[in-house]
């Protein structure tokens, strides 16, 4: 683990003077199971990473490792591309006609987008919730077990266990075992959000991306999904979107701040990675001028 | 070793290519259209040469075929046609739009597709048998105009009615707030801004009413050779004839009917892209505003 | 003081003025209502006709209209239809079976495969210029390829409907697609489904309502048309139940056959014959109706 600091304010950093908007680093306290996060495996490998849309570069130049069953967050002013970057992890990409992405990504061993990858098989190990809670308009057992059957699950009772499972790890069960034939639409927006997850976690993957899950959401939800996601990193890595900074100050590892710069060319702003370190550090002594505007509220 | 090569997409790829195999049926079966009628018209048009279209004399029995008068009688009919369902039509759609009350709203448009949906060849038989005989209407071209204006007035009214709800509210509001009547208020706004767009309306009216065969058919008199300005002299059109005269035809006969189908085809064609493509064009730029 | 004294003293009068503009407007609002009775008139008109006309037949001695054969002699009164009703619902059906699959298909290709594609354009162009083609060109289409090859049968008749009903059956259900949500598909996406299980188990269910009901629509028309079978079914009195083999007959043929007899039974048998197509529409397009406000009423 880093070496301890002097928890709070760290040099180069004046307190600000309007009250309340200091962001309070997180304590250098490890509260994870012993041997968990220790053995620090790379799951993703970066190395000038940068996408395309059309002829413009919407990113550019991102190079850094995700740890294994670690919460990194990826935080910036909008337009900054941390959405852009995380929906690479999963190939998402593909969607979007005229998107291009550069550079190397590779997932542990294997480069994400060489020629002979299937964009499927990189979505059953890696999965994403999305922004906007989008459960489909089928049954909630049906939405758990949709991505079963691309797996060859069929048989029922093992369907079955998996739906228990999920919705269990999604800290949603209790709520819904006795009506999982109903449309998973009459769920409220926090419960959809939860029912992503567990649908997520069903395909059994080893990431979890998360794009602003808790954006669409009231606080007691968010409370909720915070709580979730911190018991979840004990069985998955996660990489998680947010606009928050003080919801990447509670929940996360690492942080890797993102911002934009002008891109002449185009007369439109290019996003870049800034600075990626342990989540207390970049809060408590980040070592960029723009990563400490950024995070005691001067711009952003 | 992760193994990202993922297995058995052939599934997946047969079901593209059968999705795009379907939508190529669509231009199979036009090419097919286009290549066999045009093959078969060729010994009519051998014969006659360039007079099949300008010669108006048809006469079967000695091979003759000019077929004028017939196109003549497609494009009266529908002129008439026309001349009847658009007034009828505008002043549909522009109560529908400006003047209703939002309760008749439903209730109109329920009119408008019951009308539609009422089959050609029964407006045929109400035509030969209540009109014609009853009211002693006759068998003329004002007849069957009359008829198939009554079975165009669903579609122009319909897209008149999209293309007048277009006209920006903020642009209505301006001419009431001067104190306009509701008319001068039309006249002012709702007119000018849908005028290209009810032009083709009309115009998609007109080629529904060149098309249709049956209701002409049955109600236009069958007379042979005619051209003349008299809208209730009984008179021919090109579907009329093709239908009445298939049945007793003989090779060369068949090969003009075949040859009059694919002039039809050809002008209902022209008239329809022109008109889809003046309506599309100012609903969309309607919707940009 | 004195000027607001004065100028309240003096009653505003908003009453509508009777100008030769406000009158004009009257006018110009009466002319459309006349539009609209203009359009009710006929369509009163011929359902009263087939109505009254045809219910006398029909009626008479029901249900034997829709069972007897067409007698063959034109002037013996007397039902029935049974044959033509047959023939209609063979042709119809058959020619459902065709064309809505295929045009579903098509309309997947177009909205999740082909988007702005060369190909693409040109299917979704060519199927608009479908739509128009005049349906007595449809007949003699299948008369010159398959008549002549096979003789007049139900299938025939099937295939020429069918291809009347494709680029409707494909223009409606592309849009019922497009309207489908894209974050339904990218959630479709994320848990590892292929493109063709995304569309199977979410795109397609989610838009069958509107595709079911634009088809049921484009059935409805198909039922009524005569030209096109004119040419390929043939005009047969007898039951024919064999969908491919030997002519058949359908209500729109007899309907068009019998209206030009001078015989008053024809005729009658021509209006029963109308008010059985207009019933059998009818139902269809109230089917259409009721899948629809199902669908808006789930949401």
């Amino acid at each position: 683990m880093a070496v301890h600091d002097q928890p709070g304010i760290g040099p180069g950093i004046q307190p600000d003077p309007r009250p309340g908007i200091v962001i309070q680093p997180p304590p250098e306290i490890d509260d994870r199971p012993p041997g968990v996060g220790l053995d620090r495996t790379t799951v993703f490998d970066l190395e000038g990473l940068a996408v395309y849309y059309g002829e413009f570069r919407a990113v550019r130049d991102v190079t850094m490792q995700i740890f294994k069953n670690e919460i990194t967050a990826f935080i910036g002013p909008s337009g900054c591309g941390k959405t852009t970057v995380l929906r690479c992890f999963n190939r998402m990409h593909d969607v979007t006609p005229g998107a291009r992405v550069v550079g190397q990504l590779r997932y542990h061993t294997a480069e994400l987008y060489a020629p002979h990858v299937s964009a499927t098989e990189v979505r059953r190990r890696i999965g994403m919730v999305f922004q906007k809670p989008n459960p489909f308009p089928k049954s909630i057992y049906d939405n758990v077990a949709f991505g079963l059957r691309s797996k060859g699950i069929r048989g029922r009772s093992e369907v079955d266990a998996i739906v228990e499972r999920s919705l269990r790890s999604a800290a949603l069960w209790d709520e819904v075992k006795d009506r999982l034939r109903a449309s998973a639409l009459g769920l409220s927006g926090g419960q959809q959000q939860r029912l992503c997850i567990a649908r997520t976690i069903a395909v059994d993957p080893e990431v979890v991306l998360m794009d602003e899950p808790c954006s669409a959401l009231d606080p007691v939800a968010t409370a909720r999904i915070e709580e979730l996601m911190r018991e979840l990193r004990a069985a998955y890595t996660i990489v998680i979107v947010t606009h928050n900074m003080q919801q990447a100050g509670r929940v996360s590892d690492r942080t890797a701040f993102f911002t934009t710069e002008v891109d002449s060319k185009f007369a439109r702003r290019t996003g870049t990675l800034v600075e990626y370190d342990t989540t207390h550090n970049i809060f408590a002594k980040p070592r960029d001028q723009r990563t400490e505007r950024y995070i005691t509220g001067r711009f952003g | 070793m992760i193994d990202l090569r993922g297995r058995r997409a052939y599934g997946d790829r047969a079901f593209g290519s059968a999705t795009a195999a379907a939508a190529a049926m669509v231009l199979l079966i036009l090419g097919l259209i286009a290549l066999t009628m045009t093959r078969r018209s060729i010994p009519v048009l051998q014969h006659m040469g360039l007079g099949f279209l300008t010669g108006s004399r048809w006469s079967p029995a000695d091979d003759a075929f000019g077929a004028l008068a017939f196109i003549f009688g497609t494009a009266f009919t529908a002129l008439i046609a026309v001349v009847i369902a658009v007034p009828i039509s505008l002043g549909v759609a522009l109560f529908m739009t400006q003047v209703a009350p939002p309760r008749l709203g439903r209730p109109l448009v329920y009119l408008m597709d019951l009308l539609a949906g009422v089959p050609s060849v029964v407006f045929g038989l109400w035509g030969v048998l209540v009109l014609s005989q009853h009211f002693g209407l006759g068998r003329s071209f004002f007849t069957a105009g009359l008829i198939l204006a009554i079975m165009i007035i669903p579609i122009v009214t319909s897209l008149s009615r999209e293309v007048m709800d277009t006209t920006p509210v903020g642009d209505k509001e301006g001419a009431l707030a001067m104190g306009t009547t509701r008319w001068e208020m039309i006249r002012a706004t709702v007119l000018p801004h849908s005028a290209s767009g009810l032009v083709g309306a009309v115009m998609l009216g007109l080629g529904r009413a060149m098309g249709e065969t049956i209701a002409a058919a049955l109600v236009i008199g069958s007379a042979l050779g005619q051209i003349t300005l008299d809208p209730f002299a009984p008179g021919n059109s090109m579907p009329a004839v093709i239908a009445n005269e298939w049945g007793e035809a003989q090779e060369l006969h068949k090969s003009s009917l075949i040859a009059l189908a694919v002039t039809l085809f050809a002008i209902t064609i022209i008239v329809n892209l022109i008109a889809t493509g003046i309506v599309e064009r100012t609903l969309k730029q309607g919707r940009g505003t | 003081m004195t000027d607001l004294t004065d100028t309240l003293a003096v009653p505003l009068d908003l009453r509508a003025k009777r100008t030769w503009r406000s009158v004009k407007s009257v006018i110009m609002t009466g002319l459309m209502t006349a539009a609209v009775i203009a359009v009710a008139v006929p369509l009163v008109a011929v359902v009263v006709a087939v109505v009254s006309r045809g219910a006398r037949v029909v009626v008479r001695g029901f249900p034997a209209f829709f069972i007897a054969e067409i007698p063959l002699v034109g002037r013996r009164p007397g039902p029935g239809m049974g044959p033509a009703i047959l023939g209609t619902l063979l042709s119809t059906g058959a020619a459902t079976l065709i064309a809505v699959p295929l045009g579903v298909l098509g309309a997947v290709y177009l909205n999740e495969y082909g988007g702005k594609r060369r190909f693409a354009r040109l299917v979704r162009f060519m199927s608009n210029v479908m739509t128009g083609v005049p349906s007595i060109v449809m007949g003699l289409f299948i008369y010159v390829t398959w008549t002549l090859r096979f003789g007049y049968s139900a299938f025939g008749g099937a295939l020429a409907l069918g291809c009347l009903m494709l680029p409707v059956v494909i223009g409606a259900s592309e849009q019922m697609l497009r309207l489908v949500p894209d974050h339904l598909r990218e959630a479709s996406y994320a848990v590892g489904s292929s493109k063709s299980r995304t569309i199977l188990a979410v795109v397609l269910p989610a838009a069958m309502p509107g595709i079911v009901s634009g088809s049921l629509l484009a059935v409805a028309r198909a039922a009524g048309e005569t030209a096109p079978l004119l040419f390929a079914v043939g005009a047969a009195s007898a039951y024919n139940p064999n969908l491919f083999r030997e002519a058949n007959t359908a209500l729109s043929i007899q309907i068009f056959s019998n209206a030009t007899s001078s015989f008053v039974a024809a005729q009658d048998r021509a209006w029963g014959a109308a008010l059985t197509l207009m019933l059998l529409t009818f139902i269809i397009t109230l089917a259409a109706r009721v899948v629809t406000a199902r669908f808006a009423r789930r949401r």
